[in-house]
């Protein structure tokens, strides 16, 4: 059994070649191999062999839940070997097995957030003057989530002078990996929902309702050596093409 | 070969009847019987063929004129009311059932007599159609044939995946432009067969792809007169989605116990099921863009079940307000009643979520007006009135499912809504076309009101109208108001323009004023049609609309007289001028007719109308017409001539019916009615002189049969003309026409040769000779009592037929020509009788013409030796070992004559008689129960008086003992 988080420098922030060879050395969190059968012949047919782990950590290092990202990836495995005699080859098989952290105790406190977007509230525009006029308000319920739950809210077009062509839901990984050189941090796509098609009708609440995806999420991740935050963006999209957006931090995790 | 003489046992008939007759069994009254119309009484008789078999049918036959046929459409088919009350303890213990059944469903799921999807389906893509060209964007993956083979590890299954994704990145966009509307729908149909491979081929992937790009089809509204189609057609391929997923997930839960019981609880779920349950979920909310996220959701619905109890009622209000996020109202709509079609298959009792969805749709009506949507009409050119009319199959199916088995406050309260909305056009035709009839009709006037109030430039107002017609045709708006109602009505009618829209509604209104008001108000609706449609023959479109105005009349004035009273229905028939149409109608009119005159008429405008009617029908007949069609005409036109009656006044029904042979000569089964007709007729005639026929009625009798000689030779049905001839020649010697019933007697013997070897029946050709057969013995019967010819020789009329059958060529392995033969010893036994066993009143038959003459008896003697000799040799050709059953069988029958016709008091006879009981038992193929009944017969008769000499013969018949 292993367990390991891989870090990957991005080449937008170290330069192409950096980010090649001074990946920074994967963590083992976890490693440990037990011996499941003595030497000896295994009887022909069927034989299944029942084993155990205890999942201790190495030294002072902490079970992290499993996550798939871009330049941070925590993964655990199961590696099986069975060694043969000289004529045969040794046989392998792995497999990844997925870890949820125990849930946290302790309730989670709901913190949610009010917006209204209108030209004024925008930042770096360029030229404020040739926007439209429009008025969006809205509410997250919460941006402490619990990641099994969906992100819920509502979002009201109270109005708009161009029509609106969609709105849509941004989840975005912000991973930062610190090593030698300070710290690296990255904002990824991780999936785009959309909740409004075509000119909505004005006043009529939208709701907002987004599943975190399995696997791509895992609870918002602080430690010395690498950060796992999550955000996501609102994003109003008008006929003439200007693009609107409004950025949440999220804060996941399991209750 | 010895030829001896034939010695008839005398007979006394009255009291062998006697001692033969069983008490008559009287049907009766509540007990079924196929022919209970008819009066019959049933006399069971031990031995058929004993006495003459004419009298029996004639009694059954001459009951009312009343067509069994016609009774059928009376709705008193005995067919269907023996169905009906087949097995009155199943059919009830069904019921019973079913009853339990429902009133579970009640709770559970829809009933019956909710109006299902499947009932709208084709009435929308008939409706919404184009001549524009079509695209279809699909970014599917080219179809390489990619079929994992079972066996596959894992990591190929996982390439092949990340292969098809890899395609869906690429963009192997398909467009599919310029595409017919039935291209169209052939892609459509090749993507739902692509979807079913892709699952059976366990390509889940690639069937979900196909789905997501189905329902993306959804979002665009290009070609917008067509999207209420195209939603009919892609909902369909999520369906099959829907469906194969609930019953891939259902069949993971099958283990050792069998499969999930109906109304299963999550907890039975196993968790392999619900794994893969969830992972769909999942890999759908992942989905983009939002139409296809929601379609593919609610089409899954189902689905929810095994997760958790309330995971449907949970579902539903986000899926609801889900859409709300859907910008274009066309758009948003159908996804609602998509929605709502889903939630009344899967939870009907989640209510306040169909409410929600409406009240939802009805915020989102301004948006019908907003620019966006504006503008899209103006690109694709599409008219106001045309572009709301799309929304009604969304709106009449959400109110539908609200308005089922909902109370009535919530319909007053959904009215109140749309009223506020400012009479919107489209809402009020919608809640016409849903809610209950009665609740519409109940306020009618309201409605009528809110109709006038409507926009002109929305929604089209004979829409409006014809909605309005439909809910009153169905249920009865307050009395007081009817005539109102009506009028109100019919002035926003008249004033319609196009001649298409007019018919529409016009036909719908028609129905609500037969069903309320007389003739008088009818004459003016129809004349008021027949203005509007003359006009540049706008009539030639409407035929349809026509036709079926014509059927609610008729189905409503089933008084004929009335009808046809009517100044302007015979003016608006003149209006179907395509024969094909015209013919339609007629048979409408007539089949109306047999099904609701209940009395013989002879109201000169119905007979005027109605010959008119029967004419057309006629004269459409031509070369070309299917039998099947004749037929229809034919009985239709014989239903009608049986309702012609003028009483007493003969003369006058007589020179109908020859009125009407000359109307309807093609059509032969109407002559046949006709002759029929005419025979009764001459029956009726004698009835009412008490069988004396004074000068004057003997003369109209003659004229009778004098119509039936000339007509018969007409028919060219072989069979037919005997028939009639011999039923014709039975009438005309009843009546005392001796001549002529003579001459039809010749001619039916002079018709004999003529019969060919095969006949056709119902399209299959068929050995004619057992019709032959019948028809000759029914012929020997009646020749008993024709009295002779003073001119022609002793029994002129049986030595011809005798002639005939010998010169008729018998198929070469039959033996029908000495069944016949056997069936004539018969007839003679019967006519050396000193009083034959029946009579027709006022004829004398040869009995008392020749009083027993000697001479008479010797000629019937010779013709007996004659026949007999013709039977000896007859079987003597069947001595072949391949013919020796038939021999056997032949003795009997020929023994069994002998036994019941002979006087075996001769010796000679009995000594025939035991060589043919020899004969028959000689090669081991008599039937033993036969022959050992045959025995005890004579046995028993043995013990009567004057039967001793059968004593002395059952001891001369030895019985075979089985080999």
């Amino acid at each position: 059994m292993e367990g390991s988080v891989n870090l990957q420098l991005s080449a937008k922030s170290v330069g192409v070649f950096e980010a090649f060879y001074n990946s920074v050395k994967p963590i083992q969190v976890i490693n440990s191999t037990i011996e499941m059968v003595k030497p000896g012949k295994l009887p022909s047919g069927k034989t299944e062999i029942p084993f155990e782990f205890p999942l201790h950590m190495k030294g002072n290092k902490v079970l992290y839940e499993t996550y798939h990202g871009v330049f941070v990836n925590i993964q655990y495995t199961l590696r099986c070997d069975m060694r043969r005699s000289l004529l045969a080859k040794d046989l392998t098989k792995t497999c990844e097995f997925i870890v949820h952290s125990a849930p946290q105790k302790g309730k989670l406190m709901p913190s949610p957030v009010d917006f209204t977007i209108t030209p004024e509230t925008l930042q770096n525009v360029k030229e404020r003057a040739s926007l439209p006029k429009f008025l969006i308000k809205g509410h997250l319920n919460s941006t402490n989530c619990i990641i099994t739950q969906p992100l819920t809210g509502e979002l009201v077009v109270e109005n708009a002078e161009a029509a609106v062509k969609s709105i849509e839901l941004q989840l975005v990984r912000v991973e930062t990996c610190g090593c030698a050189e300070g710290y690296a941090r990255d904002a990824t796509e991780i999936q785009n929902i959309q909740i409004a098609d075509g000119d909505v009708c004005r006043n009529l609440p939208i709701p907002i309702y987004m599943v975190f995806p399995r696997l791509f999420t895992c609870p918002t991740l602080e430690t010395t050596n690498f950060k796992v935050e999550f955000e996501v963006n609102v994003v109003v999209l008008l006929h003439d093409d200007h693009l609107i957006t409004e950025n949440f931090p999220l804060k996941l995790c399991r209750v | 070969m010895v030829t001896f003489l034939k010695h008839a046992k005398s007979r006394n008939y009255t009291s062998e009847f006697e001692l033969c007759r069983q008490e008559a069994v009287p049907v009766e009254f509540g007990e079924y019987h196929p022919l209970k119309p008819i009066t019959v009484t049933e006399s069971k008789t031990k031995k058929m063929g004993r006495k003459g078999s004419t009298s029996s049918t004639s009694s059954s036959s001459s009951s009312s004129m009343i067509d069994p046929l016609s009774s059928v459409l009376d709705g008193t088919d005995p067919l269907s009311l023996f169905a009906a009350t087949a097995d009155p303890v199943t059919t009830a213990a069904t019921t019973d059932s079913t009853r339990k059944k429902r009133d579970k469903d009640d709770i559970l799921a829809v009933g019956s007599d909710f109006e299902p999807w499947s009932s709208k389906r084709g009435e929308i893509l008939a409706r919404y159609t184009t001549t524009e060209k079509l695209s279809i964007n699909l970014y599917m993956g080219s179809e390489k044939g990619k079929a994992t083979t079972p066996g596959s590890a894992v990591s190929e299954k996982v390439r092949t995946r990340l292969e098809e994704l890899d395609d869906l990145e690429e963009g192997s966009q398909k467009e599919l432009l310029n595409l017919t509307q039935q291209d169209y729908m052939n892609r459509i149909e090749d993507l739902n067969q692509s979807l079913k491979d892709a699952w059976a081929s366990d390509q889940k992937v690639k069937a979900l792809k196909i789905v997501i790009q189905c329902s993306k089809l959804l979002s665009d509204t290009t070609v917008i007169q067509f999207y209420p189609s195209k939603f009919v057609l892609i909902t369909d391929i999520l369906d099959t989605f829907g469906k194969l997923v609930y019953e891939r997930i259902s069949s993971m839960c099958m283990d050792n116990r069998g499969s999930l019981p109906d109304n299963f609880t999550p907890e039975s779920v196993n968790d392999t099921a619900k794994e893969t349950c969830l992972n769909w979920f999942f890999k759908i909310a992942s989905i983009r863009e939002l139409v296809p996220r929601f379609y593919v959701e609610a089409a899954i619905l189902k689905c929810n079940k095994f997760l958790s109890k309330t995971g449907i009622s949970e579902c539903l209000p986000r899926l609801t307000s889900m859409i709300r996020g859907v910008g274009d109202p066309l758009v948003a709509v159908y996804a609602r009643a998509y929605l709502c079609r889903v939630g009344m298959e899967v939870a009907p009792h989640l209510k306040e979520n169909l409410n929600k969805n409406f009240f939802d749709c009805l915020l989102t009506f301004k948006q019908m007006h907003g620019d966006t949507v504006q503008n899209q009409l103006v690109v694709q050119r599409v008219e106001i009135p045309l572009y709301l009319t799309l929304y009604s199959p969304a709106i009449d199916w959400i109110l539908q499912c609200i308005a089922y088995r909902a109370p009535e406050i919530l319909l007053t309260e959904m009215m109140e809504r749309c009223k506020k909305l400012g009479n919107n056009a489209l809402l009020l035709n919608s809640v016409m076309s849903a809610f209950r009839a009665e609740f519409i009709a109940a306020r009618s006037m309201d409605f009528i009101g809110m109709i006038k109030e409507c926009d002109e430039s929305g929604f089209p107002k004979h829409l409006l109208f014809r909605s309005l017609g439909l809910n009153l045709a169905m249920a009865d708006p307050p009395e007081c108001d009817r005539l109102q109602i009506l009028n109100e009505a019919w002035k926003v009618i008249t004033k319609l323009k196009n001649p298409q829209d007019y018919i529409n509604c016009a036909e719908v209104w028609v129905e609500y004023t037969c069903r309320h008001f007389t003739k008088r108000e009818v004459n003016t609706v129809l004349a008021d049609v027949i203005k509007h449609m003359t006009p540049d023959r706008a009539f030639e479109d409407a035929y349809p609309q026509l036709q079926s105005i014509i059927q609610k009349v008729v189905t409503y004035f089933h008084d004929f007289s009335v009808l046809f009273s009517v100044e302007k229905f015979l003016p608006f028939l003149d209006m179907f001028q395509k024969e094909s149409v015209r013919v339609e109608v007629c048979k409408c009119i007539m089949e109306a007719f047999i099904k609701y005159q209940q009395e013989a008429t002879k109201d000169p405008v119905i007979l005027n109308a109605l010959l008119h009617v029967c004419k057309t029908m006629h004269d459409s007949v031509n070369a070309l017409t299917l039998e099947d069609e004749k037929r229809i005409l034919a009985s239709l036109i014989n239903g009608f001539i049986k309702m012609v009656s003028f009483g007493r006044d003969f003369e006058q029904q007589l020179s109908f019916y020859v009125e009407a042979r000359s109307m309807f000569c093609n059509l032969e089964p109407v002559l046949v009615q006709l002759i029929h007709s005419v025979n009764q007729l001459a029956m009726e005639t004698r009835k009412l002189m008490k069988g004396s026929h004074s000068r004057k009625t003997a003369a109209f009798v003659r004229a009778c049969v004098a119509f039936c000689f000339i007509t018969i030779p007409s028919l060219t049905s072989i069979f037919a003309r005997l028939n009639l001839y011999l039923n014709s020649g039975q009438v005309a010697l009843a009546n005392q026409c001796l001549s002529q019933a003579d001459a039809f007697f010749k001619a039916a013997v002079s018709l004999v040769p003529e019969v060919p070897k095969m006949i056709n029946i119902d399209g299959k050709m068929r050995p004619s000779e057992p019709f032959l057969l019948e028809f000759l013995c029914n012929f020997f019967s009646t020749l008993l009592i024709v009295p002779d010819h003073p001119e022609q020789g002793v029994l002129f009329l049986v030595r011809g037929l005798l002639n005939v059958i010998q010169d008729y060529t018998w198929e070469d392995n039959s033996d029908d020509k000495v069944r016949i033969y056997t069936n004539v010893l018969h007839l003679l036994s019967a006519m050396t009788q000193e009083t034959y066993i029946y009579h027709i009143d006022k004829v004398d038959s040869n009995d008392t013409l020749y009083g027993g003459d000697s001479k008479f008896l010797t000629e019937i003697n010779k013709l007996c030796e004659t026949v007999i000799a013709q039977i000896l040799d007859h079987l003597k050709t069947l001595g072949q070992e391949e013919t020796l059953k038939r021999q056997s069988q032949l003795a009997l029958y020929f023994f069994n004559s002998i036994l019941a016709h002979g006087d075996l008091r001769n010796n000679k006879l009995n000594q025939l008689s035991v060589n043919l009981w020899n004969l028959a038992q000689k090669h081991g193929f008599a039937d033993t129960k036969t022959t050992v009944k045959t025995l005890e017969y004579i046995k028993r008769q043995s013990k009567q008086p004057e039967m001793s000499h059968f004593t002395e013969l059952a001891l001369r018949l030895p019985l075979q003992s089985r080999t």
